[in-house]
């Protein structure tokens, strides 16, 4: 049975745009899945070229056309069938795309140590940080879903990627410049873990200072139906009502309104509004209450008289 | 002696150089260090005014454009864009 996510969950990867399911698959198939690319200590690669044209000529992983459904794209029993099918993911891919989503590209992202770019004569960089694909302003969204099937140590890099950055609407490496940003995060875990972006989370691959290869499978979905309530069937949501602004007591207790209210570190003090209304708006589509809003921020400026 | 160009890249929190730094890059053009992107998570410096204090020239900033009418509520790339300068003397 697929484990829905929680509302506190979307909540979070509504204001965050990622979510994360640390050390979710088993050794056993990380193992399955490691095996079935071939994945061989350093010492036995010889050029990245070689390698990855070696995982492509061995491993089970299909080549899907763009736009199968997830249901027809792997085979059974297949590591990745099992990972997809995990409850967990198969239980956040159904409250985020739907029951049928479709198969945009999957991709294996392999991050090279230093010795191979000294070998090569190249110079050993990060990659810049990028929206993936193209502009976006749909309503609609994409997830990526991304599976790490060995430890990613701080030293291996990481992806990186910035919290709170997925309803900036940018062309894709139009970000490019900005080398660091507050509140950066990368993706240290440990094997058989699981992340999950919104499409338009600014994010990039970071430089690999270990000895080891570092791997990264990545599958882009896309749903085929509203993504409304696909968390809560049961309708059981409901909007919290106003609370006071400012003149206020002290409350302890965090509600969904606190966790999609949240700031991150690297938004301008004017724009920052900004972002908490498109939450608030993005909230609105995954609840499907049109009206709903939290701490005044649209039915103050929704309140037009002429 | 030749001389060769260091350019800072702050954004601000608003657009002022009192305000505190939340984005930066640095492209040294004396080869001394190669800095690329990720690679630290502390501002160089705590605002623009810090780095003018520290003798980076600005030479370029963001300006002020009125939002569209009908995209008021669109964000898109960070705002506040400063870049400022250092000339370095030296045999490169
Ligand atoms: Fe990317």
């Amino acid at each position: 049975m697929p484990k829905l996510l929680t509302t506190e969950q979307m909540a979070e990867f509504a204001s965050s745009g990622c979510l994360f399911f640390e050390e979710l698959i088993d050794e056993q198939t990380n193992k399955e899945f490691l095996d079935d690319i071939g994945h061989t200590s350093v010492e036995n690669v010889e050029s990245v070229q070689t390698y990855f044209d070696n995982i492509k000529s061995t491993s089970s992983i299909p080549r899907i056309p763009a736009g199968t459904p997830l249901k027809d794209s792997y085979p059974k029993n297949s590591p990745l069938e099992k990972i997809l099918k995990n409850e967990v993911v198969d239980g956040a891919i159904k409250s985020l795309v739907g029951s049928n989503p479709l198969v945009d590209h999957q991709a294996l992202h392999l991050t090279f140590p230093t010795k191979y770019f000294k070998g090569a004569n190249q110079r050993q960089m990060s990659q810049q940080n990028h929206q993936d694909s193209t502009i976006d302003p749909r309503s609609t969204f994409d997830i990526q879903v991304f599976y790490f099937p060995t430890e990613v140590t701080k030293e291996m890099g990481g992806t990186r990627y910035h919290p709170g950055t997925h309803l900036r609407v940018v062309n894709e490496f139009g970000i490019a410049k900005y080398q660091n940003i507050k509140g950066q995060k990368s993706i240290v875990c440990k094997p058989g873990t699981v992340g999950i972006f919104h499409n338009g989370l600014w994010h990039g691959a970071g430089v690999n200072f270990s000895e080891e290869i570092r791997y990264m499978f990545k599958v882009r979905l896309q749903p085929t139906e509203k993504q409304e309530l696909l968390w809560d069937p049961e309708k059981k949501y409901k909007p919290l009502p106003n609370r006071a602004l400012y003149w206020s007591d002290e409350v302890k207790e965090v509600t969904i309104n606190d966790i999609l209210m949240k700031s991150y570190p690297w938004q301008e003090a004017d724009t920052n509004r900004l972002d908490k209304i498109n939450v608030v708006k993005f909230w609105r589509l995954l609840t499907g209450h049109k009206k709903m809003d939290v701490d005044y921020w649209l039915t103050r400026i929704e309140n037009e008289l002429y | 002696m030749a001389k060769r160009q260091k350019v800072l890249v702050l954004y601000l929190k608003f657009p002022s150089l009192e305000a505190e730094v939340i984005s930066w890059a640095t492209f040294d053009g004396t080869g001394k260090k190669l800095h690329m992107t990720g690679d630290s998570d502390e501002p160089p410096y705590p605002t623009g005014l810090d780095a003018l204090l520290d003798g980076w020239r600005l030479f370029q900033s963001s300006q002020a454009i009125p939002e569209y009418p009908g995209q008021e509520f669109r964000t898109s790339y960070l705002k506040h864009e400063f870049f400022f300068e250092k000339l370095e003397e030296g045999d490169f």
